[in-house]
């Protein structure tokens, strides 16, 4: 089971700089997803006139059945600016890799709780660490694509952008600065430095 | 004594690295240190290098420092969490041990100890970030330091002859930024693109110190060439190496070539840092040839 909630209401306001489509994932049945709160972000945000269009649906993690969901909706999303995902980490991934010319943005981070781990294609991952860093790494997820989970770039081991532990892995990082290159959005990378919380009950910050 | 202090009086600090042995013996290792490393700025000490266990960095820093050398803690993220890392960088201050090197570390599994737990709880940067934190009177938790706060020259590393030098760079901005006060490169081969690289890191403000390793054999730079990241020994380099077998061997060869790396880059750095793997007989001849000497 795993447990998505909001990020911060100033978080999210940042990442809603101008115009925005909203893609929110109900989920399969193993996640707790916050239905009240989203629905409350997707109302402000539409009446302050910010939205180009949204879509609530299931399962965006499959890449099949999500291309066929936007595939409507697809004007909407090339008038935004930032593509908005409310949905667990492997979600947002793969809109990202999805829609890969695009800002796109987690609104949410994932929690974990024992039990089933939900249905997720095997290239992407979700360690539910509880404060997802996909809006600093350009939809690629630091903790799971890089061998030592580094949060604040590469380190010194990757080989002809192979990894240094798995020589058939890229390198998680390389990966990452190339997309954020293509998207326009190294700017990122100057981010404050990041320092993880593994205290994953929620209260600890 | 903070080797920034030298960087800021404009001196070419020379700088090169020890490694522990697999026991705690050291005198082999005090004697080398103070026959040929004596007369350097300072000595690197390695943090379990290659993710091998030795003997710690912390108490052999000591043991040179005793003998009166000026040691540098290399401090890596792999074996400790933050509270450790924290705790040693304290007790190297305790020692008046005032230069550290912080770097992420090597991943456990290219070690002798493949099936230990690899820790990464902070990373390079966020080390650097800790360091700092510590020498304005508080630990990561935000928690007040009792007494004098520590003061360390930051050091940090970066690879200049790397595929991807943009994405160097970009790491090497979020060193500056967590505190780096000075940077030590990777072993460079390839004058040429260091120089191109430091064009590009000038904008940092910060003294970097050109990485040297001396290239000993043949088999050694293949080997580098194949797995070592953000190394390559061009071909010229390695037929220089299988010219005159004797030549190589005893050493020659390969002082001449790091002493000719020194000179052709030198004037784009702040120092140099020579990591001889065991041939820190060879330092001297290299600096004198290098005309450091």
């Amino acid at each position: 089971m795993l447990i998505t909630q909001l990020k911060s209401k100033e978080t999210i306001a940042s990442l809603a700089s101008g115009k925005a489509f909203i893609i929110i994932c109900h989920g399969c049945k193993e996640v707790s997803f916050p239905e009240k709160e989203v629905a409350a972000l997707v109302k402000e945000l539409t009446e302050s006139g910010k939205v180009t269009g949204s879509i609530t649906t299931d399962y965006i993690c499959n890449p099949e059945n999500m291309k066929l969901r936007l595939e409507k909706h697809m004007g909407e999303i090339e008038e935004a600016d930032v593509v908005l995902v409310c949905s667990c980490g492997v979600g947002v991934q793969t809109i990202a890799e999805y829609l890969e010319n695009k800002k796109v943005c987690a609104c949410c981070d994932t929690y974990p709780l024992p039990g089933g781990q939900g249905v997720t294609p095997l290239e992407y991952d979700c360690q539910q660490c509880g404060e997802c860093y996909l809006n600093l790494t350009g939809g690629i997820c630091p903790i799971t694509a890089c061998s030592k989970s580094l949060v604040n770039g590469q380190c010194g081991g990757s080989k002809n952008g192979k990894c240094e532990v798995d020589p058939d892995m890229e390198c998680g990082w390389e990966r990452i600065y190339r997309r954020l290159e293509m998207v326009g959005r190294l700017d990122v990378l100057k981010c404050p430095t990041q320092i993880r919380n593994f205290a994953t009950d929620v209260d600890v910050k | 004594m903070r080797i920034t202090e030298l960087f800021d009086s404009g001196e070419f600090v020379v700088t090169a690295e020890v490694g522990p042995p697999k026991g705690f013996h050291i005198e082999g290792l005090l004697e080398e240190a103070k026959t040929y490393l004596s007369d350097i700025t300072a000595v690197n000490v390695t943090d379990n290098q290659s993710s091998v266990m030795r003997l710690g960095s912390l108490a052999t820093c000591k043991a040179l420092k005793d003998e009166g050398l000026n040691p540098i803690f290399q401090l890596t993220c792999r074996d400790r969490n933050r509270i450790g890392l924290q705790s040693d960088l304290l007790s190297a201050a305790m020692f008046g041990i005032d230069n550290v090197l912080c770097l992420t570390g090597d991943h456990t599994k290219l070690g002798d100890h493949p099936q230990a737990k690899p820790v990464f709880d902070l990373d390079s940067v966020s080390l650097l970030h800790a360091v700092k934190q510590l020498e304005s009177g508080y630990d990561l938790g935000g928690n007040e330091l009792v007494g004098e706060a520590p003061k360390f020259a930051k050091g940090a590393v970066v690879s200049p002859c790397s595929d991807s030098i943009d994405a160097q760079l970009a790491k090497m901005e979020r060193k500056v930024a967590a505190g780096a006060d000075y940077f030590q490169t990777q072993a460079v081969y390839e004058p040429e693109k260091f120089i191109e690289f430091m064009e590009k890191a000038k904008q940092f403000g910060k003294p970097v110190q050109l990485g040297i390793v001396i290239p000993k054999s043949v088999g050694m730079v293949r080997y580098m060439n194949a797995n070592v990241a953000g190394i390559h020994v061009p071909e010229e380099m390695i037929e220089e190496l299988k010219a005159d077998k004797e030549k190589t061997k005893a050493g020659i060869t390969g002082v001449e070539i790091a002493a000719r790396i020194i000179k052709e880059c030198k004037p784009y750095c702040q120092g140099v840092h020579i990591m001889a793997l065991g041939w820190e007989s060879k330092v001297p001849e290299i600096l004198k040839l290098a005309g450091l000497r």
